[in-house]
């Protein structure tokens, strides 16, 4: 049965096995967040070629697995001499497959601006970067918190998947102590409870985020 | 360039101008010329194609045929099969002479008001910060904002955003104002603070001002001359006095008529 005193004693592990997760976690979050402006911005383009290429592109990474892009990138790029780190292959499998998914939340953010204010930065003389980056995106970034913070919660839940490409990560360290003591509910079950916790913590963050943005200029509709 | 001292007369010059959204056609080979300095009011029925003119000029609309003149260039070039656009230099060089006042104000409601009159002074005419400060402070206490100055514009009224959104026009120091239906979206007790901003600026400066409304009182008593619309053409063209007393065409009278009676 479930043993105090052992997952007391694997406790300190796991937690500097959390300390990973919550870096690789929240580093290629803020990756895919600035990755994803871009993207958006590209998909937007008056120039048709360039916003079909990225449109490709986006799918592609969107369309296919997680995973197969970590072995991917681990255990194919090698072969053509790129040799990344475990960790540094996950910040970027994740970043890459993440910032296209934040793309597409940027996109909807942006649409979701209305057109009278394209007008008006026409109106003002605004270039069309000037209109973006001073008018449209600090707008559409309100609508986009939200959304972002589901994926946030979501990429902490994926990064088990770092495990198998030996990234000292939680779910790595919990197996591992399970295969050696021949004891997997303390570690699993701590391994679950860590998640949980890590997972609340971000979903409060992203509750403050959104109560903190534009809360000056936005109107509360109740 | 040597022509640069010499008036262009007029000022503004719409020739066979033919607009169409789909199969629907908005203008039918308009002909309107304004001159420097005028006051011209647009009215008519809605879906007239009143609004479509101050937003060709805008350069927010493209146009299928005909030609589009503004001082001493063109915006569009009348052409088969469709007319062609100014390149983006000559179309950024009308855009400087012209403001705007939109029906929703269209402020940008992340920056203060006094951000909203400065930016585009700061970012586009590269002002100084201090002088695009004090320009914005000065404007905003002739439209009567003093007190308003650090509010968003979430938190006006609709007569106070509309104020704003004129001097935010002014900002940028317009030859041309157009002014799109800009009490239409107010209360009716807002209307008149927005009106008295018209007639103070109308008073004081050089501007060139189209505008499309449904105020018949204000148009009669501001503009210098009024066109009345419908279904893309010109029906009537007149001065003030003329028009709202002894219009020529019958379907001005029904129209005036059914507004006054409303």
């Amino acid at each position: 049965m479930f043993e105090l005193s052992f997952a007391l004693s694997i406790l300190p592990k796991l937690l500097s096995a959390a300390l990973t997760t919550l870096f690789v976690t929240f580093a290629s979050f803020l990756l895919s967040l600035l990755l994803g402006v871009p993207l958006a911005l590209l998909r937007r383009t008056r120039f048709v070629f360039i916003s079909t290429i990225t449109t490709v592109i986006v799918d592609f990474i969107r369309c296919t697995p997680l995973l197969v892009q970590l072995f991917f990138f681990y255990f194919a790029l090698p072969g053509f001499g790129i040799r990344i780190s475990a960790i540094g292959t996950g910040l970027l499998a994740f970043s890459l497959h993440y910032g296209c998914y934040m793309s597409e939340v940027y996109r909807a953010g942006l649409d979701a601006v209305p057109r009278g204010q394209w007008d008006a930065c026409t109106a003002l003389c605004l270039s069309r970067a000037q209109s973006y980056f001073s008018v449209i995106l600090p707008q559409a970034v309100a609508s986009v918190i939200p959304a972002a913070g589901v994926y946030l919660i979501h990429m902490f839940k994926e990064t088990p998947l770092l495990a198998s490409i030996s990234v000292v990560e939680i779910m790595f360290v919990s197996s591992e102590i399970g295969a050696n003591t021949f004891r997997y509910l303390e570690p699993i079950t701590l391994c679950g409870l860590l998640f949980l916790l890590m997972s609340i913590f971000a979903a409060a963050l992203i509750r403050v985020v959104e109560k903190i943005y534009g809360k000056r200029w936005r109107r509360v509709w109740s | 360039m040597e022509t640069s001292v010499v008036l262009i007369e007029p000022l503004i010059a719409f020739t066979s101008v033919t607009k169409r959204f789909g199969p629907r056609v908005v203008l039918s080979s308009l002909d309107l010329n304004i001159p420097h300095g005028q006051k011209l009011a647009i009215i008519g029925p809605s879906g007239s194609g009143k609004s479509t003119i101050l937003r060709i000029l805008m350069t927010l609309e493209t146009i299928e045929s005909g030609s589009v003149r503004v001082g001493n260039e063109y915006l569009w070039r009348g052409h088969s099969p469709t007319s062609i656009r100014a390149d983006e230099s000559t179309t950024s060089t009308i855009r400087r002479r012209i403001g705007m006042v939109f029906q929703q104000f269209n402020l940008f409601p992340h920056m203060t008001v006094l951000q909203n009159v400065s930016a585009a002074p700061i970012k586009v005419l590269r002002k100084p910060k201090d002088t695009a400060l004090r320009n914005a402070r000065d404007l905003l206490a002739k439209v009567g904002l003093s007190d308003k100055i650090d509010a968003y514009p979430g938190f006006l009224s609709g007569g106070q955003q509309q104020r704003v959104a004129i001097a935010r026009a002014l900002a940028m120091n317009p030859e041309i104002l157009l002014l799109d239906e800009v009490t239409s979206a107010l209360d009716p007790e807002l209307v008149g603070e927005v009106l008295n901003v018209i007639r103070l600026l109308a008073h004081e400066s050089a501007l060139t001002i189209v505008m499309v409304t449904h105020q018949m009182g204000f148009a009669r008593e501001f503009a210098d001359r009024v066109c009345f619309i419908e279904n893309g053409e010109i029906v009537e063209d007149a001065a003030p006095a003329q028009f709202f007393e002894a219009p020529t065409n019958k379907r001005t009278r029904d129209f005036l008529r059914a507004v006054i009676n409303a």
